[in-house]
């Protein structure tokens, strides 16, 4: 590769990076203005402030985002354990098995990952009221499932297809239990699908939106992003660009160190699931 | 004008019972199959099926929640309502406005990141894999946040960096209009999409043999030919899939417009119109009928996808 071609690729890359960390940067360099500083038409603050973090962590604001960020750590959290496990036995099943149920069960998470959200809320925001789901924590996992068990059933499905499991049969021939075998080869092939799975997995049931508007009307189950599409319209801030921006901070950090973490999985998984020559 | 690709390699095919004889062993492990996919075939089908029978039955009600008691049978009346409204079809307009601009718009941003990071010095590849993944990772509602405080008029800095351009001043307001609040909208979609997209398309490349590759350029195939005659053809699986897969999603749009317009002046897409039906103004029957609507045009642009443009999702999985 030539001197100028090796300049055009770093320039391309430059630009790449630029491109996906530019708003962020925006919206943490905003979290830093203070309420005086916000309209000051530049991308960064005169003045660096964290007026803005302690408004939603210690102050008024507070008891808005904290339960919303505990609801939406414990909602995402049990619902990606739940749809792991179902996932896990459907796509040893799936990887390992020969059964007739193969294509009906890919086929079917196909279609519920594209079933469209709001047409699963305005059905459930009706029966949730009667049966006294709404508004809380199941209310949101039941939901929560089909946007994380299709993707789930699909990755890991993926993986599980990679294991070499007759490696399984060489430990039972060289004198392991079948738990054994179980336990000491086929366990550590499979946790990083599994792992990798339920990364994505939580990624997407974190960051839904239609469901926690739609499900929810109290701090008892409404998740951050509900709660922050909701600050906007909350009267009791003057200008809640600040307290939003600050929020956005804060749930963002932790999803963009797990990218950061476990880059490569993430991207074999995503790629796997969809496209597989 | 003839495409290059390789003819498919036979898969080895899972050694199974001959047909016709169901061996005791072939028909426990049938069984044991169905135990363990059948929890999670049973959750899919009762968090989707279920809920979308009931909004085909709860359409055909004339039913409002703040008036409970008079739940009257209407039949289709519903559509019939929705479907003479101009509110319906302004909405169908912005969503199919919306999902053609943005896919189109990432399918071209896609490639050319796809093709910079697999011809990216092996130095910095993990960095530009690292980064492309953050906009993917951020949560929409923050990501349309961040666009919408750029753009506005009091918090943002795009009216000043961009003002010597014709149309923009320091009070242009953005989202006061539905030309301009679209294409706020479709640059916050863009930008948080478009690396789903170029992953796909990544490894789609990933898959386009290299023998070809050199064989052409042997024979003195520009790069422009190359890649129309060589790549494009041999990744058309990966190219359909992530259409499909990004289609879908983006004509169920509505985080991006409940945070910055909330649907003003003309920029309600499908998505919004049955949420502000059911949950703001609480006609379930109006509401649900929306809903139903919405699930046939998205089982529409699949069919189509599928039968249309003969997208074989079993292909590009891997098997047959």
């Amino acid at each position: 590769m030539s001197r100028r071609e090796k300049i055009w690729w770093i320039v391309a890359g430059v630009l790449i990076v630029l491109y996906a960390l530019a708003p962020i940067a925006w919206i943490v360099s905003l979290s830093f203005k203070a309420p005086s500083d916000l309209a000051n038409g530049q991308f960064l603050p005169t003045d660096a402030s964290t007026e803005n973090y302690s408004l939603i962590l210690t102050g008024a604001a507070s008891d808005l985002f904290l339960p919303a960020l505990r609801n939406s750590f414990g909602i995402c959290l049990i619902a990606t354990a739940i749809s792991c496990v179902l996932a896990m036995f459907a796509a040893y099943a799936i990887a390992r098995l020969d059964f007739p149920g193969k294509k009906l069960i890919l086929g079917t998470a196909l279609g519920v990952a594209i079933f469209p959200v709001i047409s699963i809320v305005t059905p459930l925001f009706n029966l949730w009221r009667n049966i006294g789901l709404y508004d809380t924590w199941p209310g949101l996992i039941i939901p929560y499932l089909s946007l994380t068990l299709p993707i789930s059933i699909w990755t890991m499905s993926a993986f599980f297809r990679e294991i070499p499991w007759e490696m399984e049969q060489a430990a039972q021939v060289d004198g392991a239990t079948t738990w054994q075998a179980f336990r000491k080869v086929i366990v550590p092939l499979a946790a990083p699908g599994v792992f990798t799975t339920a990364i994505i997995a939580f990624f997407i049931a974190w960051n839904d939106f239609v469901y926690g508007i739609s499900l929810t009307s109290t701090s008892a189950s409404r998740p951050v992003p509900a709660a922050l599409g909701l600050f906007s319209g909350a009267s009791q801030f003057e200008d809640p660009t600040g307290a939003i921006a600050a929020a956005a901070v804060i749930v963002t950090i932790p999803v963009v160190a797990l990218v950061l973490l476990f880059q490569r999985r993430i991207v074999a998984g995503l790629t796997n699931g969809a496209v597989k020559g | 004008m003839s495409t290059t690709t390789l003819p498919p390699t036979e898969k080895a095919a899972p050694v199974s019972a001959p047909a016709g004889t169901t061996s005791d062993r072939a028909r426990s492990e049938r069984t044991l199959g169905w135990l363990l996919a059948g929890p999670a075939l049973l959750v899919m089908l009762l968090v989707t099926a279920y809920p979308i029978l009931q909004a085909v039955y709860d359409s055909l009600f004339d039913y409002r929640l703040t008036d409970p008691e008079n739940r009257s049978f209407t039949g289709l009346s519903n559509y019939w309502v929705i479907l003479t409204d101009s509110t319906w079809w302004i909405a169908i307009g912005v969503t199919v406005f919306i999902t053609a601009v943005t896919v189109a718009v990432e399918l071209v941003l896609g490639f050319a990141l796809a093709f910079v990071m697999a011809k990216a010095l092996s130095a910095i590849r993990p960095v530009l894999r690292a980064a492309i993944l953050i906009p993917y990772a951020v949560i929409t509602v923050v990501s349309a946040f961040a666009w919408k405080f750029a753009f506005a008029i009091d918090t943002g800095f795009i009216n000043k960096w961009f003002g010597w351009l014709p149309g923009i001043s320091g009070d242009t307001d953005w989202f006061g209009g539905q030309w301009s609040a679209l294409f706020v909208v479709c640059v916050a979609e863009i930008w948080k999409t478009t690396p789903f997209i170029s992953l796909l398309l990544l490894a789609g490349l990933a898959q386009v043999p290299e023998v070809l590759q050199e064989a052409a350029k042997v024979d003195g195939a520009t790069w422009w030919q190359r890649l129309r005659k060589v790549t494009l053809p041999n990744m058309k699986a990966a190219i359909m899939v992530a259409l499909l897969f990004r289609t879908l999603d983006a004509f169920r749009v509505f985080d991006s417009v409940f945070v910055m317009t909330a649907g003003a002046n003309h920029t309600e897409t499908v998505s919004f119109l049955a949420y502000r039906q059911t949950i703001s103004r609480l006609e379930i029957g109006l509401g649900s009928a929306v809903s139903v609507l919405l699930f046939l045009a998205v089982v529409l642009i699949a069919a189509v996808f599928i039968k249309g443009f003969k997208v074989d999702l079993a292909q590009a999985r891997g098997e047959r």
